[in-house]
């Protein structure tokens, strides 16, 4: 069953959702920062706030058609929900949670049921504890069986898995990936976590100010971002304003020079003419750094700057280098005390071409 | 003590409790939830006995009890006597009269429900009523107790309400506080003295149960 969404709404003077994409069974991750719309999708998708325009619909069952005056009432629509913040009935078990929505099935039938799902979510141990007394991780669990038990014909998760640590994420996105291949609905999964964008989704839609910026695959949407915002929101501490200087279509590569500076980067191919404006992203992890020129590398842009300043952030060290433009880098902590670094030294930046994503400047 | 006027005050707060159960719950459930604009006039009614002397809302009502308006005629041809200075006119008064003590503690933990847990509800396929049952009632016991034990306690204590629309007839429509009244107007001091601390132990027993209940019950909130 395909969802088909259509929602056109103005939320505020300065906020319109204007949406229209269609989804195959499957995950498909809905990536953006917050305040670009992605709670407000799920909301209308779910019947919880009404679009002002729009039509929205799973195969042929409509759930909201403006026009036709159709608006399907949440209680009726089939979707499945799991809030951010889980929304856990406190005062019912865990096995009362799950079984809540099926309250039209006899008692039998809704403890095989309860007990099934709780089985392939790991949580069958934890049937007679209120949500108070389990962990955030098993309450999740919880969570996602009891929209789940239900069987909808839509899943929709709003960055479900936020407060959890990333083992605990990863087993449980895990077993929501074998879950889905057996029942295969339309999954929509809000998240801005780069990590679960490629451990889940078969797809990417990013939103930006209520519109879609960017829908491919994980891999094409967030390793090659075409729009300089975009790189921004997919973690490229990096942003370089530059003008190609010149291209080398055989090689394939181009070389742009920084603004305002020398500094010469050679990068992949894109589009971009010579003499036209691109922005240049790198990921600061991407960047490695010498305190000697290094000899003997494959990689092409070896650049020469100064250390302009050093500060920890929490695992990792961020230290900026000026080469005319200040660069961020990330290096551990270990790396900076026996490289000795301090600052006003001089520096060598090592990045590779294909570490260099040039995205269209506007 | 006057034990005649004393049971038939525990009589008339306990009848009127039970029924403000019961009509309590929906008022405040319409103007917690309700996206009316005008709710704000409903809600004023409501609170309305809150500031009114009672001798006002008594007086209102004795008018409606009469023989003169639709209902005392009603009534009485329902009945075949008047409702005026009767046991039903003090329970119908006493239930407008504490309609505030009843309706706002409801309202108030009503309002306290985390909203995401009804719209959790709503998508797994409960229709309003059933999510009023399972999951805001529940939650809301606090305020349900509470309001039935103010209602008890302030139907208890009423004074002027029931002089207006009862009078003052031995074992029909003579409660504690005119028993009191009459006490002290007799210079009975010693008796008035029994019946006042009788209302009084009662009156702080139900205090100290609201207080002892209003401790949230949940260790965690829905949201963590």
């Amino acid at each position: 069953m395909t969802l088909s969404v259509r929602v056109n709404t103005q939320l505020s003077p300065q906020f319109q959702l204007e949406l229209a994409f269609d989804v195959e069974p499957g995950v498909t991750i809905v990536f953006g920062e917050s305040g670009s719309g992605k709670t407000t999708l799920l909301r209308s998708v779910a019947g919880l706030i009404r679009p002002a325009e729009g039509r929205i619909a799973v195969g042929d069952r409509v759930l909201f058609d403006r026009r036709a005056g159709i608006d399907v009432k949440p209680s009726d629509r089939r979707v499945g929900f799991v809030f951010q913040q889980l929304a856990l009935f406190p005062h019912l078990t865990a096995e009362d949670n799950i079984a809540y929505g099926l309250s039209g099935l006899s008692q039998a039938e809704r403890r095989t049921r309860t007990v099934a799902v709780a089985e392939s979510f790991r949580i069958g141990r934890l049937l007679g504890r209120r949500p108070s007394e389990i962990s955030g991780g098993e309450r999740q669990r919880v969570a996602l069986a009891r929209a789940l038990v239900t069987r909808p014909d839509v899943l929709l998760l709003d960055e479900p898995l936020s407060a959890l640590d990333q083992a605990t994420q990863s087993h449980i996105l895990a077993d929501l990936r074998s879950w889905n291949e057996s029942q295969q609905i339309p999954v929509l999964y809000v998240t801005h976590s780069q990590r679960e964008v490629f451990a889940l989704g078969e797809r990417v839609l990013v939103l930006r100010n209520g519109s879609i910026a960017a829908d491919g695959t994980p891999q094409q949407v967030m390793e090659a971002p075409a729009h300089a915002g975009l790189a921004q929101l997919a973690g490229f501490e990096n942003l370089l304003d530059a003008v190609v200087m010149s291209r080398r279509p055989d090689a394939g590569v181009m070389v742009t020079r920084l603004g305002g500076t020398t500094v010469d980067l050679e990068t992949p191919l894109s589009s971009a003419r010579t003499g036209e404006a691109v922005r240049v992203a790198i990921r600061a992890g991407d960047i490695l750094l010498a305190t000697d020129r290094p000899q003997g590398l494959s990689a092409r842009n070896i650049i020469k700057g100064t250390l302009a300043g050093l500060c920890q952030e929490g695992a990792f060290v961020k230290a900026t280098v000026a080469i005319g433009v200040p660069i961020e880098v990330h290096l551990t902590p270990l790396s900076r005390d026996e490289l000795r670094l301090q600052t006003g030294q001089a520096l060598w930046l090592v990045i590779k071409t294909h570490s260099c994503h040039p995205v269209s400047a506007v | 003590m006057d034990w005649t006027a004393i049971a038939l005050s525990l009589r008339l707060a306990a009848l009127v409790s039970l029924i403000l159960l019961v009509l309590g719950p929906p008022i405040a459930y319409w103007l917690t939830f309700s996206p009316r604009r005008w709710k704000f006039l409903v809600e004023a009614v409501v609170a309305l006995p809150l500031v009114l002397p009672p001798t006002v809302l008594g007086f209102y009502m004795l008018v409606a009890f009469g023989t003169r308006s639709p209902l005392g005629r009603a009534w009485e041809g329902w009945t075949g006597h008047p409702l005026a200075f009767t046991f039903e006119a003090l329970v119908i008064a006493s239930i407008f009269y504490s309609l505030p003590f009843s309706v706002q503690p409801m309202a108030s933990s009503f309002s306290q429900v985390d909203r995401t847990l009804l719209e959790a509800s709503a998508t797994l396929g409960a229709g309003r009523t059933r999510t009023f049952f399972r999951v805001v009632l529940p939650l809301s016991i606090d305020g349900i107790v509470a309001a039935a034990v103010l209602t008890f306690a302030h139907t208890l204590g009423e004074f002027g309400v029931v002089l207006m629309v009862g009078g003052n007839l031995p074992g029909i429509t003579r409660t504690v506080s005119i028993a009191i009244y009459d006490q002290v107007q007799a210079l009975n001091f010693s008796a008035a003295h029994q019946t006042a601390l009788f209302l009084l132990a009662i009156s702080f027993a139900a205090l100290a149960i609201v207080y002892a209940l209003t401790r949230k019950a949940w260790g965690v909130s829905p949201a963590s």
